[in-house]
């Protein structure tokens, strides 16, 4: 390995260090703060190792890794949202009688793996980072055990990650045995001389059933409702964007390489689940009373909109990383809000407990409706210029049908978000504040930090400008 | 650079209600009301100090700078006749909701002159904007304050009419969108890969009258129909009229139905000339359906809301009819329809709002005889009941009367049968007065007090707008002459 191969993944060693030293942290001093702290420092650096680095990209790391403009955008993606993340989980967790320090081990690992994938240009690399990201999260979901909801979800992620974890090792074996390698480039160049054989296809296809399943997509969605219910609210805020973005940045990579685009089948059967993503999750949200169930289904909703930037190949890759920061920067937000309303007996999820939260609260019922609309795509918010940009390319590429249903099933999800929306709004009922017992400092760092969330939300709807030609800059590295 | 400062001031001035209303209530008002005569003042004061000659395709105001670049799209506002009469009724009917707010809205004032504002400065700008992409932006800016209004500030059933308005307008404004996107790559691609949203350079776009261009255009027609509205699409209208709070109703009677018909004229009609020639008989006949039907049901009412609702539905028919005629008069006649309207039914519904601030009922079966006990509201009912149904020398009779007479040359049986509109206007409008100023005196226990000095700043101003189109309009019609030839020579 070169000096210079070295530094493109230092950003990734960093991240691996992290979850070493919260180790060696506990061993010496079990203090929240500190390992929060600490883990804070070790995230800068990240980002910091990262734009030291950044004129050097893109570097192949043979054989397992790349590290270019997209794996940077994403990874920084997931950084970032790591922060607000870890943000998140210290108040949640202060609150309660858990011992929270084991917690942000499994976080920070379950961050690298979310990482990895970002940078594999190999199934070994791909495969590492995913089972790092999905047993981390076995145990992450599961983090208040005696929460029987918890435990439920915990096990459910479990015996289904395991059983998509056969189904793309088995797909990998099978694209192995026909090319005769498990690195991107090589599988293309294989089947650029050779075409694609039945079993190839079939590799092909169990494969994005595990993918599938990761990211929740119709019909492999079952898990995400409980799972998003059952998790600790901070939990929930990072599988819903951390864990998701990386296994996108691989799907992406994926597909890039084998132009997976191209082939009709798989068009066809993208197309399908893209249809049915959108109408599910909208359909499905209609008439939740579940605070986290509701973001559940629209986030299986978002991400059908994001299949159909998914399918426009390269063309759309732009479109789909806009759309992901702004879906992040939403989902963070929301969730922030839960974390922010929930007691140490049980998360904020019902919907009855937001009511009149407006008059309670203003600001976080402000924060809370600026990201509700922002998923129901309303300008002024991020949300609007992320769905143009995606029915932008969805024109462009003449899918009309894809198109029309983003469209009407978008209508079908401004009604739920309403509802949620003037349920914030209605004549609150009289019940006693919750009383605080922190410090008030991280009560003023996250309101300040979702304040900012808010107003990154306002400025990427009014000038999405710069993210565009940044985005765009980064990945034509 | 006015228009800019029309817009941001309405923006900032909302801010600054929602941030004085903490302290006072009372501050909030007042300057709820400076923003919106400032906002105003500045276009009125341009055009006097500039008396500019409007003639042909003359823009007053063009003011463009770069947004968002790397799509071709622009922040372009322009100005030119037909957005300037329609930027002065945006004026008159904002200026008068913040009046009829004063007394009416009592809790949580800041946020109920946030959302005021704000929809008015997303009127505003929809009136303006020369962007397809900054159009677009508007029209939903204008949407969720109002759905605010409606929902935190509305009547008894306010949720649900809250709902229906916000998904039936933006299921209008996702298929616009659309059509947008289309005509934006159609355009690109006829221009060698130079992609932009700007509305100067697609009405260059060349379509024709095939297949594409008709659901382009459908899209586009479906958003502004809706807002219109058109009979099979107009559900949405009386439940949120009627459920609104008073200013509420002002604005979406007076503007945002507008918005709709500005829509047509502006968009459809130059965009899409071929297309909108082939649907125009269609068109036409759903215009005189809305005619007899909002008229007919306006009729059968007994909420006094509702019913000046559902007579929007039918003066609205009116405006449909005279749009797809393609013709010189009765274009003239629409726009004056859509001043006089806006003049009219918001008077009407600030008469209503008036009544149940005293009566605490919207249903005329409960209301009677109130002549004896209000004799200046009564005297102004019937000068704005009459407007409604046409009467010669206010402003409606010249518009109506335009409209029919430039449909007749197109289509005579369609333009028959929409004067029959007229004589069931003079059905529901003289049902008003009889039911609630004539008649049974209803046993009140104490009768209610006549127009406070603010209601009749409020109704004076509007007399005075309805009886001055009513006998002066050639102003109105020199304004927006050069719109009107333009339309009408495609």
């Amino acid at each position: 390995m070169t000096y210079l191969q070295f530094l493109a993944i230092l950003p990734f060693i960093i991240l691996a260090a992290a979850a070493i030293v919260v180790i060696l942290l506990i061993a010496f001093k079990q203090s929240h703060t500190v390992i929060q702290v600490t883990g804070f420092i070790m995230m800068c650096g990240v980002v910091f190792a990262m734009w030291y680095v950044r004129d050097t990209l893109p570097r192949q790391v043979p054989p397992l890794l790349v590290v270019d403009g997209l794996a940077a955008l994403f990874t920084g993606l997931i950084i970032f949202s790591v922060l607000v993340v870890g943000l998140l989980s210290y108040i949640y967790f202060e609150e309660r009688e858990e011992n929270p320090k084991e917690y942000y081990i499994l976080l920070f690992l379950a961050t690298l793996g979310s990482a990895v994938l970002t940078i594999s240009r190999h199934f070994i690399s791909l495969f590492i980072g995913l089972e790092l990201l999905s047993v981390s999260l076995y145990a992450l979901i599961a983090y208040l055990r005696n929460r029987n909801n918890a435990v439920e979800a915990g096990v459910k992620y479990l015996v289904l990650a395991a059983l998509s974890s056969a189904f793309l090792l088995f797909g990998m074996a099978l694209i192995y045995m026909e090319t005769g390698s498990m690195e991107f480039s090589a599988i293309a160049r294989a089947i650029d001389a050779s075409g694609m054989s039945i079993l190839f296809v079939m590799g092909i296809g169990l494969i994005l059933v595990a993918i599938g399943f990761k990211l929740a997509l119709v019909p492999f969605h079952l898990w995400a409702a409980d799972v998003y219910q059952g998790a600790p609210a901070p939990v929930t805020a990072f599988i819903a964007t951390v864990s998701k973005i990386g296994v996108f940045a691989v799907l992406i990579r994926f597909a890039d390489a084998i132009h997976l685009q191209q082939n009709v089948l798989a068009v066809t059967i993208i197309t399908i689940m893209a249809i049915a993503c959108m109408l599910v999750g909208n359909i499905l949200a209609l008439m939740q009373q579940n605070v986290k169930r509701l973001l559940a289904y629209s986030s299986i909703a978002h991400f059908g909109y994001l299949l159909v930037a998914f399918l426009s190949g390269n063309a759309g890759v732009g479109a789909a990383v806009f759309y992901l920061v702004a879906y992040s920067i939403t989902l963070l937000s929301a969730f922030g809000i839960i974390t922010l309303l929930s007691t140490a007996r049980r998360d904020a999820d019902d919907l009855s407990g937001y009511r009149g939260l407006f008059w309670r609260s203003p600001l976080m019922a402000a924060i809370f409706t600026v990201a509700l609309l922002s998923l129901a795509g309303i300008p002024l918010t991020a949300g609007f210029p992320a769905k143009f940009f995606i029915l932008t390319t969805g024109v462009q590429q003449h899918r009309w049908l894809l198109v029309m249903v983003l469209v009407l099933t978008s209508v079908i999800g401004l009604f739920y978000y309403l509802r949620v929306i003037s349920t914030l709004f209605a004549s609150p009922p009289l019940t006693p504040v919750k009383e605080r017992t922190l410090h008030p400092f991280f009560y003023v760092a996250t309101y300040a930090s979702l304040v900012v969330l808010m107003c990154l939300l306002g400025w990427l709807g009014v000038y999405p400008g710069f993210v565009v030609e940044n985005v765009r800059a980064f990945l034509s590295f | 650079m006015i228009l800019v400062w029309m817009i941001s001031i309405l923006l900032i001035g909302g801010v600054a209600c929602w941030l004085v209303a903490q302290r006072d209530p009372l501050a909030c008002k007042w300057t709820a009301l400076v923003a919106v005569v400032a906002a105003f003042l500045l276009p009125v004061v341009w055009y006097l100090r500039h008396t500019p000659v409007v003639d042909g395709n003359a823009w007053l105001i063009d003011y463009q700078v770069n947004w968002i670049p790397a799509f071709g799209i622009g922040f372009h506002l322009a100005m030119d006749g037909l957005s300037f009469v329609m930027i002065l009724l945006t004026g008159l009917l904002g200026i008068l909701a913040v009046l009829c707010s004063w007394r009416e809205i009592r809790e949580k004032t800041g946020f109920y002159f946030f959302n005021l504002l704000w929809t008015l400065a997303g009127i505003g700008g929809v009136f303006v904007a020369m962007d397809l992409f900054l159009f677009y932006f508007f029209w939903e800016v204008m949407l969720v304050p109002m759905y605010f209004l409606i929902a935190i500030w509305g009547d008894f059933n306010r949720r649900n009419a809250a709902y229906k308005f916000f998904i039936f307008t933006q299921t209008g404004g996702l298929l616009m969108l659309l059509s947008i996107l289309a005509l934006y790559f159609i355009h690109g691609q006829q221009n060698n890969g130079n992609y932009t949203f700007d509305y100067f350079a697609l009405l260059n776009t060349t379509l024709g009258n095939n297949a594409t261009a008709r659901w382009i255009m459908l899209g586009f027609l479906i958003a502004f129909v809706i807002k219109l509205p058109m009979v099979p699409l107009h559900s949405w209208l009386p439940d949120a009229h009627s459920e609104a709070p008073t200013a509420g109703s002002l604005i979406l009677a007076g503007l945002l139905l507008k918005t709709g018909a500005y829509g047509i004229i502006r968009f459809v009609l130059p965009l899409f000339p071929d297309a909108s020639a082939g649907i125009a008989g269609w068109a036409m006949l759903l215009g005189v359906v809305g005619i007899i039907y909002g008229a007919l049901l306006a009729y059968a009412q007994t909420d006094l809301k509702r019913l000046v609702a559902y007579t929007s539905v039918s003066h609205m028919g009116f405006v449909l009819l005279g749009v797809f005629s393609f013709n010189q008069m009765a274009l003239q006649g629409v726009v004056m329809q859509l001043l006089t309207h806006g003049v009219s039914t918001g008077a009407l519904f600030a008469l209503a709002g008036m009544l149940k601030e005293r009566l605490h009922t919207r249903d005329i079966n409960q209301m009677g005889g109130l002549w004896t006990a209000m004799p200046h509201m009564g005297a102004l009912a019937m000068v704005f009941v009459m407007a409604s149904l046409g009467l010669p020398m206010l402003g409606n009779f010249i518009a109506e009367f335009l409209i029919l007479l430039g449909a007749f040359e197109v289509n005579p049986v369609l333009s028959v049968i929409a004067s029959l509109g007229l004589v069931l206007s003079a059905l529901y409008s003289l049902r008003i007065m009889q039911k609630v100023f004539f008649g049974q005196i209803q046993t009140i226990t104490d009768p209610p007090a006549d127009v406070s000095a603010r209601e009749w700043i409020i109704m004076a101003s509007l007399t005075i707008a309805i009886v001055f189109l009513g006998l002066f309009p050639q102003p109105v019609f020199n304004l927006v002459s050069g719109v009107v030839e333009q339309v009408v020579r495609l």
